[in-house]
């Protein structure tokens, strides 16, 4: 389904991301594991995927920062000649009341999740506007489409990635290049896993499905959204989320 | 150097050779967007292996302008 492209999935050496970069592997695609912390944990992506025949390569780097997403993607081009699919997965919390909250703590979550898609996006499109063609999916949050108590700054950047993903839509739509969003509800991930008991109870109560989702769920819409079947599909927030967003 | 620029043009904008003169302007005489002559820079950055900033696109209305800023980048034909 995804054979002979090159995929770049920033964030995945863990949790949603990596879900996400094992599924393009499998489905043919050469994926580019990028990480920024999790060094051990990429490596480990990166050989389940050469272990199921796939081909990948981890490549660190804080996409937050506009120079180093830039050296990031203009060595996958080099490499490989080519970029077909962008994800922006790369995410981080930092949840607190509002009350409470840091200026720090809103800072940092933007950054990374905001401006590290900006980032990034904004690099690959000269590529795939020579290509006249390409993928970019965004990883968004039903936080950032109903807002959630205890998540302004994650909310803000998630609803913000909705908009970048709508206006790249728009500016590039007329040159095969799609731009799309995905809101995962609650994903049974390490980011959901230090919730409290008490707080994933009632979580459970709000998702229709009265389940959380997993990873995969995520993952085969993104390589859905990735395929040459979603051609005609762009500007779109897909949620995956048991029923909750609706 | 009009020639071989005529021809990365009509190719770029989809349009015919033969309209393409020195004094054509991109959008009102070959109908060009802002996203077409970011992508016709791009294609004469790789043919003349030359780098564009963004910000000089703004002076570049017409092909003459292009080929007077080609020669002051020290291209030649």
């Amino acid at each position: 389904m995804l054979t002979g492209k090159v995929a770049v999935v920033t964030g995945a050496s863990r949790g949603i991301g990596r879900e996400i970069a094992v599924t393009l592997a499998a489905k043919g695609a050469a994926v580019i594991v990028n990480y920024n912390g999790s060094e051990a944990r990429a490596m480990e992506a990166v050989k389940e995927i050469e272990a199921a025949g796939g081909k990948a390569e981890a490549i660190q780097c804080n996409v937050s920062d506009f120079e180093k997403a830039s050296e990031l993607i203009a060595y996958v081009i080099k490499q490989y000649g080519r970029l077909d699919i962008l994800v922006n997965n790369a995410g981080i919390t930092r949840d607190n009341l509002l009350m409470k909250m840091s200026e720090e703590d809103f800072d940092a979550v933007l950054n990374t999740n905001l401006k590290g898609a900006f980032n990034c996006i904004r690099h690959v499109a000269r590529q795939m506007l020579k290509q006249k063609s390409g993928r970019i999916i965004n990883i968004s949050s039903v936080s950032g489409i109903m807002g959630n108590a205890g998540q302004v700054n994650y909310s803000a950047s998630k609803a913000g990635v909705i908009g970048i993903t709508k206006s790249v839509a728009r500016e590039l739509a007329s040159r095969g290049i799609t731009s799309n969003a995905v809101a995962p509800g609650f994903i049974d991930t390490e980011m959901t896993q230090v919730l409290p008991d008490s707080v994933k109870e009632a979580v459970v109560e709000q998702i229709p499905m009265k389940h959380f989702g997993a990873a995969k769920d995520i993952a085969e819409t993104v390589a859905f959204l990735a395929s040459d079947e979603a051609k005609y599909i762009t500007g779109q927030v897909i949620c995956v989320d048991g029923g909750m967003a609706m | 150097m009009l020639e071989r620029m005529k021809e990365i043009i009509a190719e770029q904008l989809s349009v015919e050779e033969e309209i393409v003169t020195e004094s054509s302007s991109f959008k009102e005489d070959l109908g060009a967007d802002s996203l077409d002559l970011f992508e016709l820079v791009m294609a004469l950055e790789d043919e003349y292996s030359i780098e564009i900033p963004s910000d000089d696109l703004q002076n570049l209305l017409t092909v003459g302008d292009v080929m007077n800023y080609l020669k002051d980048k020290g291209v030649e034909a």
